[in-house]
C-alpha cells in the first residue's frame, strides 16, 4: 500500500526493502477526465447529428439568446484565471492569499451556476418540448452538474488550505492541483458546449 | 515528487482477515481482488448458464410450452447481460488482469489500491440488482442491446434496474482501466522496457484504452435512453421526433470495441500459456505488439458494420465493410503467430493446453464467420438470425471462456499451491469442445435458413436441428459438473504444486505458491526475456 502522503519521506527501519516510484495520481486523474470527456463527445456527437438528421417541426425553432451564456463563458474563463492565481500564491507558501482566490473561484463557480438556473427558467422551451429541447438541456445539465461538482471540490480544499492545521501546503500540492486541472477541463468542455450549442 | 513506501506500514496483512474471511473484505491486495472477481464472475456464470439452458430447453420445441413469452424475454435479456457485463468483462480483465498484470510489470500491488478494490465491490450489487429485477415487475424484456423503441415501450421497471445495473458495471469497469493503464505505463520496475514485458501486458494496455474511449460513451448514452423511459423526453423515440439509429451508432460504439474489450485479454492469456507448454519462445513478440494496438485502433472505427440493415448510407456501408475486413489482417497475423509457436515445439498435452487449442480451433471459425458477416449483401441475408448468434458464441465462448478455463487450469497452482486433477481437466476439456460445437455450429445453419434469434417459437422444419443444438448445451451444463469437483477436491487434497510446476520463465512463477502478500520477499526479479525457452540449448549447438 502506498502512502498517499507524499510529503512525509518515511525513515525505513528495513533498509532491504527500500522502494519509491513516481506520484502517478495525476495520471490517474488524466485518464479519467480523458473517459469523462468521452461522455461528452458523445453527446455532441448525437447532438449534431440530431442536427443534421432531424429537421425541427415549424415552431419549434428558436434562437437562443447570447447574453447570459456569453457572460457565463467570462465567468469561467475568469475563474480558470484566478484559480491559477490561487495555485501561484500557495507555491510561495501565501496560504491565506491562496484561500482568498480559492474563495474567489469558488464564488464565480456559484455565479455561472445562478445565471445557468436563471436562463433556464427563462427559456420558453421544456425538457420535453421538442429534440433539440431535451438535448439543450441534456448537455448544459450535465456540464452544469460538472461545475457543481468542482465547486464544492474548491471549497473543500478552501478549507484544506487554512493556515493552521490545513493539509494543504506548498509541499503538498496534489488536491489542488488536481482540482484545478478538473476545472480548466470543465471550462474547456463549456466552451465547446457554448461554441455547438448557442453559436453554430 | 516521488512515493515512498514503508515496508512496516505496507504490511498490511495484520489490518485485514485472515483465511477465507479476506475474500469478503475489502481487501486492497490485488491477489485477493482478482479472486474475488473470478469466483463472483464464476457465480453470475452459473446463474447466466442455468438462463441460457433455460433458453435451449424452450427451442428444444417449436412452441412456446416451457415458459410464456414474455419471460422468455426476459430471460435471454439476463442471459446475455449476466454473461457479457458480470462473467466475461470482470473475469477476463478484473480476475486475471489483477492477479497477474502487478506481477508483470513488477509491482507489489496495482497502482490505485483503493479505486481496485471499490472497482470490484461495484460489481456484486449491481449483478444481484439485475437478477433482482426478475422478481419486481420482470426484468428488462429488450435484449442485452436494449434498442429503443423496444426498450421504452416494455415495462419500465426493469428496463431502468437494467440501466442502473449496466452503468454500475460500466463504472465499475472504467475504474480497473485507469488502474491497468497507469500500472502498466506507470508502475514498471525500474530497467523493465515496454517490449519486454509478457503479452498479456500489452493486450490489458490495449484493452484498457478501449475501456477508456469508449465505455464512458455508453454510460451517456444509457442516461439519455433512461430520460425517455422516465422524463418522456424523446431522444430515441420516433413518436417524439427521435432518433433510434443515433441510439444504435452510440451504443455500438461501446459495444462493437466491447467484443474486443472481451477478446484481447484473453489473446493475451493464450500467449502467456502457448510458449510455456510449448517450450518455445512466443513466435513474432513485435508484430503480437502492433497487431493488439492495431486492433485497437480499427476496433474504434468498425462500429456500424452492427447495423448494415438500419439504413445506413453507402458511404458508410463501403467504410465499414472496408474497415471491418483490415481487422481480419492483425487478427490473422496473431493467429499464424500461435500456430508458428506451437510449431515444432515440446507440446506437453494438458488440460491448459487443450483449451487453449481449443480456442485457436474456435476462434478460426468465429473470425471466419465474422469475416463474412461484415460483407454487406451476406449480412443482410442473415442479419438477425441465428447465424449471428452462432458468430458471436464462436467468439465469447468458444474464444474467451475457453481461454478463462484454460487459465484456470494454468494458474491454479500458482494462487492454491495444488495442482488441478489433470483426469478430469481433460474430461472436462472433452464434454465442453464437443458440447460447444454441437451446440453452436447447428444454429449457423439455422440462421443461413432464416430461423430469426430471440424467438420462443420458430417454424417446426428447424426442430431437429434446434434438438441437436439443445443437446450440445446440455452437455456443456454437464462438462461444468467435472470442473467444479476438480476445484473443491484440488484446492484441498490436489498434489503440491510448488513453486514452479511448468518451470515457466514470467514473473509470477518466480515467488513462492501461493505468493506473499507483498508478491516477492525480497526485490521483484527483472525478467528480460519472459519468453526465452530452449534459448540456452540453440545458442550452445
Amino acid at each position: 500500500m502506498t502512502t498517499l502522503d507524499s510529503s512525509k519521506e518515511i525513515q525505513k527501519n528495513n533498509s532491504e526493502v527500500n522502494e519509491t516510484h513516481e506520484d502517478f495520481r495525476m495520471f490517474g486523474l488524466i485518464t479519467f477526465l480523458i473517459a469523462d470527456g468521452m461522455t461528452f463527445a458523445g453527446f455532441f456527437a448525437a447532438y449534431l447529428t440530431y442536427k443534421a438528421v432531424n429537421p425541427l417541426p415549424d415552431g419549434a425553432i428558436y434562437e437562443l439568446e447570447l447574453p447570459i451564456p456569453t457572460l457565463n463563458t467570462i465567468l469561467l474563463l475568469v475563474s480558470s484565471a484566478t484559480f491559477h492565481k490561487a495555485g501561484k500564491a500557495l507555491l510561495k507558501d501565501k496560504n491565506s492569499d491562496s484561500q482568498k482566490w480559492l474563495f474567489v473561484t469558488a464564488f464565480l463557480g456559484i455565479i455561472f451556476l445562478i445565471c445557468q438556473l436563471f436562463e433556464y427558467f427563462h427559456l420558453p422551451f421544456g425538457l420535453t418540448d421538442n429534440l433539440f429541447a431535451s438535448t439543450f438541456y441534456a448537455l448544459t445539465g450535465f456540464h452544469g452538474l460538472h461545475v457543481t461538482l468542482g465547486t464544492l471540490m474548491i471549497l473543500i480544499i478552501a478549507w484544506q488550505s487554512r493556515i493552521n492545521g490545513g493539509r494543504l501546503t506548498s509541499q503538498n500540492m496534489f488536491p489542488l492541483e488536481a482540482v484545478e486541472l478538473y476545472w480548466h477541463f470543465v471550462d474547456g468542455i463549456w466552451v465547446i458546449l457554448f461554441i455547438i450549442l448557442y453559436l453554430l | 515528487m516521488t512515493i515512498s513506501i514503508d515496508p512496516q506500514k505496507t504490511n498490511n496483512e495484520s489490518l485485514q482477515p485472515k483465511g477465507w474471511l479476506r475474500y469478503f473484505s475489502f481487501s486492497l491486495d490485488h491477489k485477493v481482488i482478482g479472486i474475488q472477481y473470478l469466483v463472483c464472475g464464476f457465480l453470475f456464470y452459473l446463474i447466466g448458464g442455468t438462463l441460457a439452458s433455460a433458453i435451449r430447453i424452450e427451442l428444444a420445441s417449436p412452441m412456446s410450452d416451457f415458459m410464456p413469452r414474455d419471460v422468455y424475454n426476459q430471460v435471454l435479456t439476463l442471459h446475455g447481460t449476466i454473461m457479457i457485463f458480470l462473467w466475461i468483462v470482470p473475469v477476463v480483465n478484473g480476475a486475471f488482469g489483477n492477479y497477474l498484470i502487478p506481477f508483470y510489470v513488477g509491482a507489489r500491488d496495482m497502482a490505485f489500491p483503493r479505486l481496485n478494490a471499490v472497482a470490484f465491490w461495484l460489481i456484486p450489487p449491481s449483478g444481484l440488482m439485475l437478477v433482482a429485477s426478475y422478481f419486481v415487475e420482470g426484468a428488462a424484456q429488450a435484449g442485452w442491446t436494449a434498442y429503443p423503441p423496444l426498450s421504452i415501450t416494455t415495462p419500465q421497471s426493469g428496463q431502468i434496474i437494467w440501466i442502473l445495473s449496466v452503468l454500475l458495471l460500466g463504472g465499475s469497469s472504467i475504474f480497473g482501466g485507469i488502474n491497468f493503464i497507469a500500472t502498466i505505463i506507470k508502475l514498471r520496475r525500474p530497467g523493465l522496457k515496454l517490449m519486454q514485458l509478457p503479452m498479456y501486458c500489452w493486450a490489458m494496455l490495449g484493452t484498457s484504452i478501449l475501456v477508456v474511449l469508449s465505455t464512458p460513451v455508453l454510460a451517456g448514452t444509457l442516461i439519455l435512453l433512461s430520460f425517455d423511459i422516465i422524463a418522456n423526453t424523446g431522444f430515441f423515440n420516433p413518436v417524439l421526433g427521435g432518433n433510434v439509429v443515433v441510439y444504435q451508432h452510440l451504443f455500438w460504439f461501446y459495444s462493437h470495441p466491447a467484443v474486443y474489450i472481451m477478446v484481447l485479454p484473453a489473446f493475451g492469456l493464450v500467449s502467456e500459456i502457448l510458449p510455456v507448454h510449448a517450450r518455445k519462445p512466443l513466435f513474432g513478440y513485435t508484430t503480437m505488439v502492433f497487431s493488439i494496438m492495431g486492433i485497437v485502433v480499427l476496433g474504434l472505427v468498425v462500429w456500424a458494420h452492427h447495423m448494415f440493415t438500419s439504413g445506413t448510407p453507402p458511404w458508410m456501408r463501403l467504410f465499414f465493410t472496408i474497415a471491418t475486413a483490415f481487422i481480419a489482417v492483425p487478427t490473422g497475423i496473431k493467429f499464424f503467430n500461435w500456430v508458428a509457436t506451437l510449431w515444432g515445439g515440446k507440446i506437453s498435452i494438458n488440460s491448459a493446453m487443450l483449451f487453449s487449442c481449443g480456442f485457436i480451433i474456435n476462434f478460426v471459425f468465429g473470425g471466419i464467420t465474422g469475416v463474412a458477416l461484415a460483407q454487406v449483401p451476406f449480412d443482410i441475408h442473415v442479419h438477425d438470425t441465428y447465424f449471428v448468434v452462432a458468430h458471436f458464441h464462436y467468439i465469447v465462448y468458444g474464444g474467451t471462456v475457453f481461454i478463462i478455463f484454460s487459465s484456470i487450469y494454468h494458474w491454479f497452482p500458482k494462487v492454491t499451491g495444488k495442482m488441478l486433477n489433470e483426469k478430469l481437466g481433460i474430461l472436462h476439456f472433452i464434454i465442453t469442445f464437443i458440447g460447444f460445437n454441437l451446440c453452436f455450429a447447428p444454429q449457423h445453419w439455422l440462421g443461413l435458413n432464416g430461423m430469426p434469434r430471440r424467438v420462443a417459437e420458430y417454424d417446426p422444419q428447424f426442430q431437429f436441428v434446434n434438438q441437436i443444438s439443445s443437446l450440445g448445451a446440455l452437455l456443456m451444463a454437464i462438462s461444468t459438473i467435472p470442473f467444479l469437483i476438480n476445484v473443491f477436491i484440488s484446492v484441498r487434497n490436489g498434489k503440491d504444486a510448488g513453486d514452479n510446476p511448468w518451470n515457466a520463465l514470467t514473473p509470477e512463477w518466480l515467488t513462492s505458491s501461493p505468493p506473499p502478500v507483498e508478491n516477492w520477499e525480497g526485490e521483484a526479479p527483472l525478467v528480460e526475456e519472459p519468453y526465452g525457452y530452449g534459448l540456452e540449448i540453440s545458442e550452445q549447438t
